[in-house]
């Protein structure tokens, strides 16, 4: 009796056999996360004429600055008058800045390669999508390896003796080591004790990449020496 | 005035002309909107509707949007100055006193297309950090996140290589200073840098190929990995949108 109410299933149309995600839901949510999104509107027109007051507001800012700052021209290009110090362009300074510390081979390509296979991957690394808190589980151990994999790199860090890494670096970790103990639960250190490890690590990264730009473009003189902006060293 | 600009916009969009270009006369219907988008050429990468939460200025700033409109102002500002840039030494080096001193609104000209790269670079960078902080790279963006990181590297080439063009101690001294870097690569440092320069120092010939480079190639590259860019984010279900937005509001 039974074998003849056996039900065969198969796909008898071409649609598509891979499964495809529909929705994504992350821990003590529902599914109707995707109806939070809110209703939609037409592009046409009410995204074209937002993009168009974009133009218009970014076109007035730009012409304002350019009615008052020139673009710098120094002097006709000579190979023979090397200028101290001779500095990239603002967004490589970072960069210049590493170089001052450690070997070129690390500073100028070790590292900027890792930086930008660091920013590829980020996507494929499905560790953590859901973006849990840094201390959601095993809070004692996790807080042991980060502290330990950045108190290692500190000391490499402090063997070179590149300060203007270390600096940036001891302030990620001191809000780090202030969100492990803090209690808080609201306000910004509440917050703060909300972050997965991922927005540590970039914010560390931009933290440290900010810090070498400004310190490369406004406080580094002859020789690459320390110098105040509002100093009379120039020249 | 206002009223009556209006009423003949309203009847310039009824008129024969108009329809032979767009098909149709007002677009006064969803229907009639949608096909205004896909059916133009130059909007169809747009989505049809988009959630009106990721219109709101605190979703992103517009930095996807002020990055793409800095590079037209750039294409155009920079094809402006290309009709008064000879990319030779110490010819380059004149042309800008030229645009100091004798172009009309040559300064002007040359501040905007400045202006605008250092804008660009900086937008860039904080669109990606943006994105980043979001969420906005997560499935099925990830793709889209990859052409965008290589799409910050166009931009910063786009933006290094403009920098030697001026023939200046400044323009000459960055670019020496970086190109010195690549010799640092092992083995082929040096055959690289000296690919990039056309010879073994920053000479005439670096400059020549750091202007094909900058007017062309990378413009070209940059122009294609954007619309692929403005496409995905269409394909993949439009601008990454959070369950509660921004304005603490839902």
């Amino acid at each position: 009796m039974t074998e003849k109410t056996k039900i065969e299933t198969g796909f008898s149309s071409d649609a598509k056999k891979e499964p495809r995600r529909i929705v994504f839901i992350t821990r003590n949510t529902s599914a109707k996360v995707k109806d939070e999104r809110g209703p939609k509107i037409m592009t046409y027109p009410h995204v074209l004429v937002r993009e168009a007051i974009v133009l218009e507001v970014l076109i007035i800012a730009m012409v304002l600055v350019a009615l008052f700052w020139d673009a710098p021209l120094e002097q006709l290009a000579n190979p023979l008058l090397t200028p101290n110090p001779a500095k990239a362009p603002w967004y490589f300074l970072g960069l210049q800045e590493l170089l001052h510390f450690f070997p070129p081979f690390v500073a100028g390509i070790l590292i900027p390669t890792l930086v930008v296979i660091g920013l590829i991957v980020i996507p494929y690394f499905h560790v953590n999508v859901e973006g849990k808190p840094l201390w959601s589980q095993n809070a004692s151990k996790r807080f042991g390896m980060v502290l330990g994999v950045t108190v290692a790199l500190l000391i490499v860090l402090a063997i070179f003796d590149a300060w203007t890494m270390i600096v940036p670096t001891v302030v990620v970790l001191g809000l780090l080591v202030a969100a492990n103990y803090s209690k808080a639960t609201a306000g910004w250190m509440g917050g703060l004790r909300q972050k997965p490890l991922s927005w540590w690590v970039m914010t560390w990264f931009i933290a440290t990449a900010l810090c070498l730009t400004v310190v490369g473009t406004f406080f580094r003189g002859p020789g690459w020496s320390w110098v105040w902006p509002w100093g009379t060293h120039a020249g | 005035m206002a009223t009556s600009f209006i009423t003949l916009l309203e009847n310039l969009r009824e008129t024969r002309v108009w329809k032979s270009i767009f098909w149709r006369g007002p677009a006064l219907t969803n229907r009639t909107r949608s096909l205004a988008v896909f059916g133009n050429l130059f909007l169809h990468w747009l989505p049809v509707k988009v959630r009106e939460k990721s219109l709101r200025v605190r979703a992103a700033y517009y930095l996807g949007s002020l990055s793409f409109l800095l590079f037209l102002i750039l294409v155009i500002t920079g094809v402006l100055l290309m009709f008064y840039y000879h990319p030779a030494a110490p010819n380059a080096y004149r042309d800008m006193k030229d645009l100091r001193f004798v172009v009309s609104n040559g300064v002007f000209l040359r501040n905007m297309h400045r202006i605008g790269a250092h804008l660009m670079v900086l937008l860039v960078f904080w669109h990606m950090f943006h994105v980043f902080y979001r969420g906005g790279y997560k499935p099925p963006h990830e793709f889209n996140w990859v052409v965008g990181v290589i799409l910050l590297m166009v931009t910063l080439f786009l933006s290094y290589t403009g920098y030697l063009l001026p023939w200046d101690q400044l323009a000459f001294w960055a670019v020496t200073v970086g190109t010195n870097i690549i010799s640092a690569m092992p083995l082929i440092g040096s055959k690289v840098r000296f690919v990039a320069l056309g010879g073994n120092i920053v000479g005439e010939n670096a400059l020549l190929r750091f202007y094909v480079l900058h007017v062309v190639i990378l413009p070209l590259l940059a122009f294609l990995l954007i619309g692929v860019h403005f496409w995905r984010v269409q394909k993949d279900g439009g601008l990454t949108v959070r369950s509660k937005d921004d304005d603490g509001k839902n």
